[in-house]
């Protein structure tokens, strides 16, 4: 039985035709040992590459991807057609010059552009994970990358940096591998998840449970999609991305192509108009399950955990030169979870520099054109260049 | 000293060895600290309130963060620091005595530069116009300055030994931009020097 040619067992995302980069698959000599006590065999890595290691390997710059991202930071987006997420951040010229670095970027695990997560084939069964996929963490998914870093004989990254839960893997990397991280630029994020970010994710997370076509988790099997459950789990995390101010200034109570209410429940308002756009055009490009291992990963992530509750402990003794930067009007990181990591940072005596942006774009700042944050970055990462002889 | 520096930062320069890790507290737009890193080679630090200053600062490759000399020196382990550093600050903050016991502190050796309340002019002009005074370097109405805490060096040297700081030495700043050495118990440089420049030890740390 051809089970990988039916068409049921396809990704219901990523098809195979769509080419998720470059991919390296370890085998079963090289599981990935998970937090949960498990592992996970074989894995396979999707990733992109932009920009060329120099004979050192001293250029290589790291980034991490948020939540729904992937491996398409700084380059067209296979299934949607748009720009790299990070266009604007990494390329030639830019903060993250490629004309001088070598940039890495991985698509996560437990994720869907490629890299082994809940819609892959578990070789024991023949079948999509589904729900039998262990639960992975913010460390396993820098584990992965650690791996994948080993593979292309990368020892040390000048640089790391991420934003959201990009931002958590930076600093899971600056705490796990001090050695191998020379810099670090963990940007909107926090040490650990907080409650409201929690129960913002169980929203989303019982909205997809909650589709009749999530099947359990088994929908690949049963030929479904939960895409309305995904969609509305989408419509409610994109409204925490932006800011009061931002849904004011750019929808108010503008009506959406009629010249009055209807007295009905169509999208009489731009904004419900375009959080439908938001949570219908996701479901084209992201997998349902991947969503819940991934939040999953972010609701579990609390990195003074593992340091006897001290976040400080986590960087004691950190040669990493640390930039964390946060946005004014980000009600999902605050300023005040990344000053936290700053102090934490300062009691441990490193080397880090703390900026706040002021916009009223909210925690999707971070992707967006925010001159001060490029300005920060290309400052920065030049600095640590010119001090490690990185021309 | 064509440094372009000010002149306390200068004479604060000048003490600094190389390699040394520094915090700068109230660290402007950088200037000491890209001073310090051109020429001495430090493991420079700055904490600064402005955030405009301090994004500016890491754009150009300063280590900077946002912070208040107030609240955030409590952080820093102690004695990690070869020296720290005050300048011009100390009077606009909410408790002197508590940041100048943090700075003794974190700081192997800490360096304060602050305005001398107790110059002759200011003193005359205060007996003279029965206002509060306004001179040069210190321009502002009683109710718009940021310096809430201003002190004569006298006072400085009596805060400096409440909180078991030991003077290592101490430089009379003067209207010229001049420094010399000065004796901190002697009542002329109280009366004749525009601004001070206090080098300190404290008494509880390991000599070094």
């Amino acid at each position: 039985m051809a089970e990988a040619a039916n068409p049921k067992f396809l990704r219901p995302v990523v098809a195979p035709e769509v080419d998720p980069g470059q991919a390296i698959t370890f085998g079963a000599d090289r599981p990935l040992l998970l937090d949960a006590g498990r592992e996970l065999s074989p894995v396979t890595i999707a990733y992109m590459t932009y920009g060329e290691l120099n004979a050192q390997k001293s250029n290589a710059v790291l980034i991490c991807h948020a939540l729904t991202l992937d491996q398409f930071a700084a380059s067209q987006h296979p299934v949607t057609g748009k720009p790299g997420w990070w266009d604007t951040l990494i390329g030639p010229g830019k903060p993250i010059d490629t004309n001088r670095f070598f940039v890495i970027c991985a698509n996560v695990v437990g994720g869907c552009m490629g890299t082994t997560g809940p819609a892959s084939i578990d070789p024991t069964t023949g079948k999509p994970y589904g729900l039998s996929f262990p639960v992975v963490t913010i460390k396993d998914m820098v584990r992965a990358q650690a791996m994948l870093l080993d593979a292309l004989g990368i020892e040390q990254l000048l640089c790391v940096l991420g934003g959201s839960m990009g931002g958590m893997q930076v600093l899971q990397w600056a705490a796990s591998y001090p050695e191998r991280v020379l810099s670090a630029i963990p940007i909107a994020t926090a040490a650990n998840h907080s409650a409201q970010n929690i129960a913002f994710h169980e929203v989303g997370r019982q909205a997809i449970m909650a589709d009749p076509d999530w099947k359990g988790g088994a929908y690949q099997l049963e030929g479904t999609q939960p895409s309305k459950g995904l969609a509305v789990a989408r419509m409610a995390a994109h409204i925490t991305y932006l800011s009061e101010a931002a849904l004011q200034r750019k929808f108010g109570r503008n009506l959406q192509n009629r010249n009055a209410i209807s007295f009905g429940f169509g999208p009489d308002f731009q904004i419900e108009s375009y959080l439908r756009h938001q949570g219908m055009t996701f479901v084209d490009r992201f997998d349902a399950n991947s969503y819940l291992y991934i939040t999953r990963a972010m609701d579990y992530f609390d990195l003074a955990e593992d340091y006897g509750g001290v976040l400080a402990e986590a960087f004691r003794g950190t040669k990493t030169r640390f930039c964390i930067v946060s946005f004014t009007s980000d009600w999902l990181f605050p300023t005040v979870e990344n000053k936290h990591i700053a102090h934490a940072l300062n009691a441990a005596a490193a080397n880090v520099s703390f900026v706040e942006i002021d916009t009223d774009r909210g925690h999707d700042a971070f992707l967006l054109d925010e001159p001060e944050m490029f300005a920060t970055v290309r400052g920065f990462i030049n600095s640590v260049a010119a001090s490690h002889g990185v021309k | 000293m064509s440094n372009g520096l000010r002149p306390d930062l200068a004479a604060i320069a000048e003490v600094i060895p190389q390699g040394a890790r520094v915090l700068d507290i109230g660290c402007g737009d950088g200037a000491l600290l890209e001073h310090l890193a051109a020429t001495k080679n430090v493991d420079g630090r700055g904490l600064e309130l402005s955030q405009h200053n301090v994004n500016a600062c890491v754009a150009r490759g300063l280590s900077v963060v946002q912070g208040d000399a107030d609240t955030d020196l409590g952080d820093y382990p102690a004695q990690i620091f070869d020296v720290a550093i005050l300048s011009q600050t100390i009077q606009a903050t909410r408790s002197p005595k508590t940041v100048l016991a943090a700075l003794l502190r974190i700081g192997k050796l800490t360096a304060v530069s602050f305005p001398n309340f107790g110059h002759w002019r200011i003193r005359l002009s205060l007996l003279a116009n029965g206002r509060m005074p306004q001179t040069r370097t210190l321009g502002y109405t009683w109710h718009e300055t940021p310096n809430i805490h201003l002190c004569t060096i006298a006072d400085f040297v009596a805060l400096t030994e409440e909180v078991g700081g030991v003077v290592q030495s101490a430089l009379a700043l003067r209207k010229d931009g001049h420094t010399q050495a000065m004796q901190v118990h002697a009542w002329g440089p109280n009366l004749l020097a525009e601004g001070a420049i206090f080098f300190l030890r404290s008494k509880n740390a390991p000599s070094t």
